[in-house]
């Protein structure tokens, strides 16, 4: 019997794990090489970029002002609580609305460091409790049961998501808590010279 | 009312979401005083068979309220079904679409996404559990291993008089020495750390967290989200149900303690190492609360052994190595929606004991383990998927559980020590998943209906 060998994570991530090197990878239509599963749909690689979506859709009519207004709520929320998208390991967020002629769409994209499909719940829990979800529902396709229906919740996010075909990292694969340990440990060092004085 | 057990107390709580203790079947509520067991995984050739077997059976079923007493003399039975199980017993193709997706499809399918692969891959699994002929199990539970076998006999005489009930495969079960705690072949105390279900009344030790609503393990009731919601149909079917997620799991006993002796010069040095792996010594003192020397006393008092947190007690590891067992299995306030990751375990060792100091003699032995919950994919392939099996768990890279995830001979573990951390490279596999299954464990009712399917055929 034939036996498919799909690049396991772990030897993806010692091959290619140099983030001396700035990388760029191209990546088929699919958004991805092989398809392996993950418990919800197939798993996007990661990749230079670390993980990330673009999930693109169209904005209900009349709903722009409701969905513009969410910027001030996150930015609130953040303050509040500077920890408060922590589980969703994010490196950045941005949130764009643009209409190129077919109308309103609002576009959420998203750099992180752990895969899809495994934040998903972890992530929806979060929406849920910082109100976050409420923006999708002004967009048209979510779905109205989105509080009690995981799963369909999920099938939104993959609908719209829109794979990448080319990332770049200017420092590949590296995630945002090593970033943060190595400046921590810069800082640390920069005062012990310091007080050396 | 009798004696009753530890966990379920003299007085039940009466609300409007009180646990249906009488139609929910014991499995996951409490242990029958039982050292052995016999776990027959069935086929029906036709729904009017597996009607008629089900029917001959559902008064031996234990429910939450009578089993977990001191009965000496109960013999209990827990049944469960596969999805193509339900729908041996004629389950309409409409209900059959309200179940979950993975529980459709099933275990082996999923193997992949579980990260059950190599040695563990379904292709090699004995006992006809990836076999799409696989419906039902039904678990005998026994004091010892001669009522196991009058058990077996009596099953045996009823599957016969249902004609069409065919016997896939089973495995026996049994407590191995020494008998006065529970704990598995490579001498690790065990069931040291379950959810307490709110509404029990059972208070959780300290250091478990508080009591988890019962819809994270039955169907039909709160979880720690909300109001049930989205339960298969009809809803006398799911009604007191459960999801179980069957694993049997050989343990390579010879070979672990080849690699503790390797690892190790002096017998202290060797359970220093099967402590870093497990994240507890053999004993179950916790390697946080004892993080250089066993304390057997800590391993064996319930309210002191699970007394512990990671973020501010052990944040690297130095007690509990970030990717060992019990850390990865419950990585408690470091991480996010934990109240949503409970799972109940059950199960025992089957196999012969190997004495210690005899040589690896090739006989299979290991533990048969039911994870239980209300979500499989939420719940049970989460734990796999991003805890066991997941190389990059607490940004590791390069491993997976060391006791239980899938290892072939490439994977390596960390052990945070001082002034130099301990990197072992190449861990070798100490189990092998030889099988497993999902099934769904209806209440008393639903059995019924189940069986009513095929009532006057």
């Amino acid at each position: 019997m034939a036996i498919t060998t799909p690049i396991t994570p772990a030897q993806s991530t010692i091959a290619e794990k140099d983030w001396t090197k700035p990388a760029a990878m191209a990546l088929p239509k699919e958004g991805y090489f092989e398809r392996e599963p993950g418990r919800y749909g197939p798993i996007f690689p990661r990749t230079p970029a670390c993980y990330g979506f673009s999930v693109v859709a169209k904005v209900k009519p009349g709903r722009e002002q409701a969905v513009r207004d969410y910027g001030k709520h996150i930015e609130e929320a953040v303050k509040q609580d500077p920890s408060v998208l922590a589980p969703l390991r994010l490196h950045y967020l941005r949130w764009v609305l643009f209409d190129v002629g077919s109308g309103l769409h609002f576009m959420y994209q998203g750099i992180f460091d752990t895969d899809f499909d495994k934040y998903l719940e972890d992530a929806v829990a979060l929406f849920v409790k910082t109100g976050i979800t409420t923006v999708f529902v002004n967009l048209e396709g979510w779905p109205e049961d989105w509080k009690t229906n995981l799963p369909a919740v999920i099938r939104f996010f993959r609908d719209h998501q829109c794979p990448s075909f080319l990332e770049y990292g200017e420092y590949p694969y590296v995630t945002a808590d090593e970033i943060k340990k190595a400046l921590q440990l810069k800082a640390s060092f920069s005062t012990m010279l310091d007080l050396m004085q | 009312m009798g004696q009753r057990s530890q966990e379920i107390p003299g007085v039940l709580t009466e609300t409007a979401d009180s646990l249906d203790f009488a139609d929910l079947q014991h499995f996951l509520m409490s242990r029958p005083p039982a050292r052995a067991a016999r776990y027959e995984f069935l086929s029906f050739r036709n729904a009017i068979a597996g009607g008629a077997w089900l029917t001959g059976l559902i008064d031996k079923v234990g429910t939450a309220k009578a089993v977990g007493g001191d009965i000496v003399d109960s013999r209990w039975v827990t049944l469960g079904f596969t999805w193509i199980g339900l729908k041996a017993m004629g389950l309409d193709e409409a209900s059959l679409a309200t179940f979950p997706d993975e529980f459709r499809q099933g275990m082996a399918a999923r193997a992949q996404i579980l990260g059950i692969t190599g040695a563990s891959d379904p292709d090699h699994w004995v006992g006809g559990l990836s076999s799409p002929a696989l419906h039902a199990i039904a678990i005998l539970f026994a004091r010892d291993a001669g009522e196991r076998e009058r058990c077996r006999q009596e099953h045996e005489q009823h599957v016969k008089k249902c004609k069409g009930v065919e016997l896939l495969s089973a495995l026996d079960l049994e407590a191995i020495p020494p008998f006065d705690h529970a704990h598995e072949h490579f001498g690790y105390r065990d069931r040291l750390s379950q959810p307490v279900i709110e509404g029990t009344g059972v208070e959780p030790t300290p250091g478990s967290g508080p009591a988890i609503k019962a819809g994270e393990f039955f169907l039909g009731y709160p979880d720690e989200k909300g109001p049930p919601a989205n339960l298969p149909q009809p809803d006398i079917l799911s009604r007191n149900g459960s999801y179980v997620a069957y694993l049997r799991i050989e343990e390579h006993v010879g070979a672990f303690r080849d690699f503790l002796r390797q690892h190790g010069e002096t017998p202290d040095q060797q359970e220093w190492i099967a402590a870093k792996l497990m994240g507890r010594w053999r004993s179950g003192a916790p390697m946080v609360l004892a993080p250089k020397k066993d304390a057997p006393e800590l391993g064996a008092d319930p309210q002191r052994s699970n007394d512990f947190n990671y973020r501010t007690m052990d944040p690297h590891g130095y007690g509990c190595p970030l990717g060992a067992h019990i850390r990865r299995m419950n990585p408690r306030d470091t991480a996010v929606n934990m109240n949503r990751r409970k799972m109940i375990r059950r199960g025992g060792t089957y196999g012969p004991p190997l004495p210690e100091g005899a040589p690896e003699d090739g006989k299979e032995r290991g533990i048969a383990a039911f994870v239980g919950c209300a979500s499989l994919v939420r719940q049970f392939e989460f734990a796999m998927n991003v805890w066991t099996n997941d190389p990059t768990f607490h940004e590791l890279e390069n491993e997976r559980d060391p006791i239980f995830g899938t290892q072939d001979g490439t994977f390596d573990m960390t052990i945070p020590n001082r002034p130099i951390r301990k990197k072992i490279k190449g861990l070798p596999a100490f189990t092998t998943i030889r099988g497993g299954a999902y099934f769904f464990l209806p209440g008393i009712k639903a059995l019924r209906y189940l069986a009513s399917l095929n009532a006057g055929s």
